[in-house]
């Protein structure tokens, strides 16, 4: 199917784009990669489409100190070739991988994801073990919100329709472990983890099995006694609904199964 | 606002300008407006990789991309690439080991097997079929596909 028609801009600052969304029916255009299969099958039928791509601003990643931040427009591409990304937040490059196919990872973004919020994503699950800080601009200015608090619910942020979500910190240091499965490489995720422990602390984020990415605190203490305790909580953290492959309770198990994996790899017991 | 915008881009070496619709995808630009109708349109959101084009060097899905974001842009179709000669050892091996049947999968296939070539040189089996999992083929079983690319990433292509 072809998109309906739309207007198209492509502002060169941010100030710029603020205003542009503005417009009535004005939404904002990425890596395009979820956006523009939704208008192809015209789920999605914006007036105007504010393309933040030549937004120079919105690029780059950088150490700051304890921080890695990391620019909306970032590709999955250059997330998952980055020698920082890598030595800081591998986390997030192990994640990069594990999204689409290469012809995708060219294009999506990182800002498009984690705005986005779709349940099966990998990012928001990143953001949400890493304790990431999302950093959003809008006419008054500059504002941060944990991840914790930015997701709300299916396809559903804190971010308002006139503000742009333009990066994202992540703090460095701890031991990750990041794993999904799908029943072919690229596919959204059946089931998917993002597993983070920093000291005594142990974040655990679940992806594809909620409404959205969700942390599991149940499990994240009991796997301080054992891995089977920890397997055994987690049903107080999660109810899986069906998809089109799985029941909630195969779900629920391959959860498990990936739970079982990553403390293991953390060597518990 | 606009929804026509005035776009230049190159592609296959050649500058175009024209005047194109936003809504417009870049594969349906370079098949209507330019004729180039090697890049096969499949799925239309992303799935099949029949449309998979270069853009700046960097494989994209052709039905996943505004002609309009295209602007500034080098773009590579099938039909650029197999005139260079660059694709010269994988058409060789498709054809020699039979990995295509009816062919709609096949210059998507190429392509992705190109970029491979580039950036893993020496990739497993394993690392093929990961790297071409965005791109279906309902015809060959993927199998002689495979064989193919890996027979020329082990230098017999």
């Amino acid at each position: 199917m072809k998109a309906a028609a739309f207007a198209y801009a492509k502002p060169r600052s941010l100030a710029e784009a603020l205003d542009l969304l503005e417009r009535p029916g004005a939404k904002i255009l990425a890596g395009g990669q979820s956006l523009i299969p939704s208008l192809n099958m015209r789920l999605s039928a914006p007036e105007l489409l504010v393309d933040i791509g030549a937004i120079a601003s919105l690029g780059g990643m950088e150490l700051n100190g304890s921080t890695v931040r990391i620019g909306a427009l970032t590709t999955h591409a250059q997330i998952e070739k980055s020698t920082l990304v890598r030595r800081h937040v591998p986390m997030l490059a192990d994640a990069a991988v594990q999204i689409a196919h290469p012809a995708v990872r060219n294009r999506g973004t990182l800002g498009g994801s984690l705005a986005l919020a779709d349940p099966a994503a990998e990012y928001p699950a990143c953001a949400l073990a890493l304790d990431a800080t999302l950093v959003i601009h809008g006419k008054k200015g500059e504002r941060r919100t944990k991840a914790t608090e930015f997701f709300k619910g299916l396809f559903e942020t804190d971010l308002k329709p006139d503000e742009i979500l333009t990066g994202a910190e992540f703090p460095t240091g701890g031991e990750s472990s990041f794993d999904e499965l799908a029943r072919r490489q690229g596919d959204y995720a059946s089931a998917g983890l993002a597993a983070h422990r920093r000291d005594s602390e142990i974040r655990l984020a679940f992806f594809g099995v909620a409404s959205q990415a969700i942390l599991a605190k149940h499990a994240a203490a009991e796997a301080k006694k054992s891995i089977a305790a920890a397997q055994q909580a987690l049903a107080q953290d999660l109810d899986p609904p069906a998809d089109l492959y799985h029941s909630g309770a195969t779900k629920l198990h391959l959860a498990r199964v990936l739970l079982g994996r990553a403390l293991a790899r953390w060597n518990m017991k | 606002m606009e929804h026509e915008i005035d776009t230049a881009l190159t592609v296959n070496g050649v500058e175009v300008r024209r005047r194109i619709p936003a809504r417009q995808n870049l594969v349906d630009f370079l098949r209507d407006e330019l004729g180039l109708t090697g890049s096969h349109v499949g799925c239309e959101h992303g799935v099949c990789g029949a449309c998979t084009l270069r853009v700046n060097g960097a494989i994209v899905r052709g039905c996943l991309m505004l002609a309009v974001q295209a602007d500034g842009c080098n773009v590579e179709t099938i039909e650029g690439l197999s005139d260079s000669g660059e694709l010269a050892g994988l058409q060789k091996a498709f054809h020699a080991r039979n990995a295509l049947q009816c062919g709609f999968c096949t210059p998507g296939m190429l392509i992705a097997a190109r970029d491979l070539q580039i950036q893993n040189p020496k990739a497993t089996r394993d690392e093929i079929r990961a790297h071409l999992s965005g791109n279906y083929c309902r015809c060959t079983g993927y199998q002689a596909i495979v064989d193919a690319i890996e027979e020329v990433l082990n230098g017999k292509g």
